[in-house]
């Protein structure tokens, strides 16, 4: 039966009336629904759709005319009324995104014309291509990504210097480029502190150390894991280096990394010792006897962090800040449980309590990697589960609790293992809750030792910030709330745990030496656009990941989005020919 | 090549197309202009080359209007016979500096727009628009659809080629289409502000006509009624343009685009008159009461000669009013469409610019290259006509040119230059 309703002179568009239409038309209870201007040329398509009526026929080009096929009138009630509210309601609620995403290079040169860094984090295999693209335009390179060839690196590395321009990375996980937070990072007051680190969990713990002392960060440039060993040399560290010399505001240097090629530390010493400002270095696994001339080395990260704090703030350097009370009283363990356990997601904080445990160990300070294990020794285990072993087709453990997880219950299943040592890594990039996602596998392998009659200690450090995306003190107790010991630093936590099991690691009490000053001659002027970059506001193309991006907004940084796609779909014959039509 | 690089080459094609001056100067049978339609039942189609075994119903249903139209055929079946046994010859409109609509079917005494480009000398023709409804560019070939035609044959033709007689120098198009684009068209779906600016412009002229009361009545009438009559002057006003661009036999800009319902075929500046296809894709959209995607024809119409030029799905943000046929989307989603087709374009075209896009200018030739790089293919606003013949039109919504077209361009023009 044939219902009709005329709205007279009610214009609406014909794109606006057939939206109408369908949204009519999921109705229940309606057989077929019409509703357009009363036109002659639609009256033709009513008839076409078997919906012509004499009140239609009656009615006039400026009327809008419903005609609805049901069997039950009530319904033209709730028709209108939707048609009403529909046409009452027409502005589609559509979150604004603010700013602009680009497609291509040119694009987003054109959209951001001052940018100066591109921060890539595309696949390995065209990261390299997209940090020539970058070099090509003027712009330092942050580069994310992993698995670029060392020939490849180098190569980048060697034109950005000649260049005058920063290559970051690859596999750059952290950098704070005037407060602005890139990548895997914190949100770090801003300071007097510079960084330069070829480690990027090494940076975070640093860098949010500082903060928590009340001190703050000007900038914090990662290299890249690699800088430091043959063949690259240094590149970025030297020239990060020299850009936060020239930089009025940095008082302090601090440069961190794990062990260097011999002959690029001793090339990076020399240069260090030729600045006009004092400097703090750790090099994971250095273990000194003293502090040479303007270069204060630290033998762990804390340690960096309080030695550039009391650099920074005119107080003498003390010979020692590892040492303390790191007793736990009534540790209750049962025969045979004293292996520690350590499951982290940091790389830089497993190489830390690897060398750390191994120094109390009496093993030396080393650190290896063999399948992600930095320490495997009778049972006393560090595992680095950010290693690529456990992230192939895995999100990283920073983000995805998974593996952890799994890890944390094996452990507490171990009857040796006395201590579960872990990190919580909060900032940008890392998961929002991680001590939530963690925290019901903790129980559960604490509860099953209790109920096999022991004892199981977790022991954590949360590296961040108060004004970090996550809560800082949410997350300190939630995790103490739930039993587990949290210590400030991932030193203090590695020593927490290694006092649970007996042992200790003995400090080197360090006197101030003169250094020894090189004959060599080293230029520490830097280019223009380093200069520019270490004093101004970072001008970003965020080309790859779009969660980078959150950082980037919530600190007002001008950036362009470069939703990224391989060149020609990754079709390499296109790709090829393309390369060709120039 | 006779440029140093791509990029030289092409920005000589887009100088010629933003320095075009293309002007509406007369409405004639199509035989005067077009020779070919002079030899015999010689029919022009949309798109690339095709037969008619392989034509959609629309298409087929317009040629079988068309036999009737001009006499050849008494009934359908006859037409039909005599389409498929080959008596009737087919040509594309773009072989013959023409372009048309949908099924594009033009014969030798249909009227068509002349819209010569004075920058380079040439003309291009293009049919007139019939109106919606049952109209033959669609598929449609009632009695009805006949009589419009022989109507617009015998009085809206003559009576519009009359009074372009008394302008001065035809109707100047960049300025209707700059004005246009300021009130909301995008020249594809929406070309109500040009075709009212044409009636504007035209009716003085035709008062002073010295005819017959009703018959003026009636033409001012239908253009008054026809939203889209102005389409018709855009599409011969971009194979105007873009034709004297293709005089550049170098560089990757994009100088055709069309359908003809089973392929989609483009040309590009380096490779001259060359056609490179690849099967088309069906138009998603919003349809009338009754019709659903599944009556939907595939893509079909020499109409992306305005995207090609810069304007229709390319310009979407220049048309808040059409907006929505791109899906449930808005003004934001009309914005990233159009800022999405700047990525594969060389540059913009500042004889049109846009209120809704700051004043920013249309988009100014697509870059095959571009295309292949990114992958983003043109997005074509368009009419979807039913599949089965005779139907006409069922909705209307965009279509996407596929990149496969593209990417055979570009090879065929890196073998001719010798590079692979």
């Amino acid at each position: 039966m044939l219902h009709t309703i005329i709205k007279k002179n009610s214009y609406q568009d014909s794109i606006n009336l057939m939206l109408l239409t369908n949204s009519i038309a999921t109705m229940e209870g309606l057989n077929k629904v019409q509703i357009m201007m009363a036109t002659p040329a639609n009256k033709d398509i009513f008839k076409d759709a078997g919906l012509h009526t004499a009140e239609l026929e009656a009615a006039e080009s400026n009327d809008m005319a419903i005609v609805v096929d049901t069997d039950s009138a009530e319904m033209m009630d709730t028709v209108l009324e939707k048609v009403e509210q529909y046409l009452n309601d027409q502005s589609i609620s559509n979150k604004k995104q603010g700013f602009e995403t680009v497609r291509t290079w040119d694009k987003a040169m054109d959209a951001l014309p001052n940018a100066n860094v591109a921060m890539i984090s595309v696949p390995g295999e065209y990261a390299a291509d997209e940090a020539d693209k970058a070099l090509d335009r003027g712009l330092h390179v942050f580069m994310f990504s992993d698995n670029v060839s060392v020939e490849d690196e180098l190569r980048l590395k060697q034109k950005a210097h000649d260049k005058g321009l920063l290559v970051m990375g690859p596999d750059c996980g952290t950098g704070i480029l005037d407060g602005v937070p890139l990548a895997f990072a914190n949100v770090v007051n801003k300071g007097r502190i510079g960084l330069v680190g070829a480690s990027g969990t090494g940076i975070q713990e640093v860098s949010t150390i500082i903060d928590r002392l009340g001190e703050g960060v000007s900038h914090a440039i990662g290299t890249g894991g690699r800088d430091l060993k043959d063949p690259i040399g240094a590149i970025t560290m030297m020239d990060g280096i020299r850009a936060l010399e020239n930089h009025s505001q940095t008082e302090i240097i601090t440069i961190i990394s794990k062990p260097p090629a011999e002959h690029v530390r001793n090339e990076v010493m020399e240069l260090l010792q030729s600045l006009t400002k004092p400097v703090v270095a750790v090099f994971l696994g250095e273990k000194l006897e003293q502090y040479e001339g303007n270069v204060y080395q630290a033998y762990t990260l804390a340690e960096t962090a309080h030695i550039a704090v009391d650099l920074a703030r005119g107080n003498e350097v003390k010979p020692d800040y590892n040492a303390g009370d790191f007793s736990v009283e009534n540790a209750d363990l049962k025969e045979g449980q004293k292996t520690l356990k350590g499951l982290y997601s940091g790389g830089t904080l497993a190489s830390e309590a690897a060398v750390l445990i191994s120094d109390a160990l009496g093993l030396g300070t080393h650190i290896k990697n063999e399948e992600g294990y930095v320490l495997k020794h009778e049972g006393q285990e560090i595992v680095d589960l950010g290693d690529d072993k456990y992230t192939q087709g895995k999100p990283h453990p920073m983000i995805d609790p998974e593996t952890r997880s799994k890890f944390i219950e094996q452990a507490g299943a171990d009857e040796t293992t006395a201590v579960i040592l872990l990190d919580f890594v909060l900032g940008y990039g890392s998961h929002d809750d991680m001590a939530s996602a963690l925290l019901p596998s903790i129980n559960k392998a604490v509860a099953q030792a209790k109920e096999s009659g022991r004892t199981l200690h977790v022991v954590a450090t949360v590296c961040g910030t108060k004004n970090d995306p996550q809560s800082y003190d949410g997350h300190v107790k939630q995790l103490r709330e739930a039993g587990v010991i949290v210590k400030e630093t991932n030193n203090e936590a590695v020593r927490t745990a290694l006092s649970i099991v007996g042992l200790k690691v003995e400090d080197n009490q360090k006197k101030h030496v003169e250094g020894t000053k090189s004959d060599k001659k080293f230029d520490l002027t830097v280019s223009e656009d380093i200069a520019s970059l270490v004093s101004e506001r970072p001008r970003v193309i965020n080309v790859g990941l779009k969660g980078f991006t959150d950082a980037l907004s919530d600190t007002a940084t001008q950036f362009v989005q470069y939703d990224w796609r391989p060149v020609a779909g990754g079709n390499a014959r296109m790709a090829k020919i393309l390369s060709l039509l120039k | 090549m006779n440029y140093k690089s791509m990029d030289e080459a092409n920005k000589a094609v887009i100088d010629k197309i933003s320095g075009s001056a293309p002007f509406l100067v007369d409405v004639v049978p199509a035989k005067e202009k077009i020779k070919e339609l002079n030899e015999g039942k010689v029919i022009l189609h949309a798109g690339p080359p095709i037969q008619w075994s392989d034509m959609t119903g629309p298409m087929q249903g317009s040629c079988i209007g068309a036999a009737i139209y001009e006499g050849w055929a008494a009934s359908e079946e006859d037409a039909e016979k005599q389409l498929a046994g080959g008596e009737v010859k087919f040509i594309p409109c773009h072989h013959v500096n023409a372009v048309g609509p949908m099924g594009g079917i033009t014969s030798a005494n249909m009227p068509v727009f002349v819209v010569e480009n004075r920058s380079e000398g040439n003309e291009a023709y293009c049919i007139m628009n019939e109106g919606i409804g049952k109209v033959l560019r669609f598929g449609a070939n009632s009695q009805e659809v006949i009589d419009r035609l022989k109507w617009m044959q015998d009085i809206l033709g003559p009576t519009i080629a009359k009074a372009l007689a008394l302008t001065e120098d035809g109707l100047n198009l960049n300025v209707i289409i700059a004005k246009a684009i300021t009130m909301g068209d995008e020249f594809h779906q929406r070309n109500i502000a040009a075709s009212l600016i044409f009636l504007k412009e035209i009716s003085p002229y035709i008062v002073q006509l010295d005819m017959d009361a009703n018959d003026r009545k009636d033409v001012i009438q239908f253009l008054a009624d026809t939203d889209q009559f102005f389409l018709n002057i855009a599409m011969a006003t971009g194979k105007a343009v873009m034709d004297a661009a293709r005089t550049i036999q170098d560089g990757t800009v994009v100088t055709a685009m069309c359908r003809n319902g089973k392929d989609f075929g483009i040309r590009i500046s380096g490779m001259g008159d060359e056609w490179f296809t690849a099967p088309v894709n069906t138009p998603q959209g919003l349809f009338f009461t009754g019709f659903s995607q599944e009556d939907a024809n595939p893509d079909i119409g020499d109409s992306a000669i305005t995207e090609t030029f810069g304007v229709g799905g390319m310009a979407m943000i220049a048309a808040p009013g059409v907006t929505r046929f791109v899906g449930a989307g808005g003004f934001d989603d009309a914005l990233a469409t159009s800022n999405e087709m700047t990525e594969i374009c060389v540059s913009q075209n500042s004889n049109f610019t846009i209120p809704t896009w700051d004043f920013q200018g249309a988009c100014l030739g697509i870059d095959a290259r571009k295309v292949v790089e990114t992958g983003i293919e043109p997005i074509i606003n368009t009419g979807i006509a039913n599949k089965k013949a005779g139907m006409g039109q069922v909705g209307a919504g965009t279509v996407r040119a596929p990149k496969e077209c593209f990417e055979k361009a570009i090879e065929a023009y890196a073998v001719k230059l010798g590079l692979i």
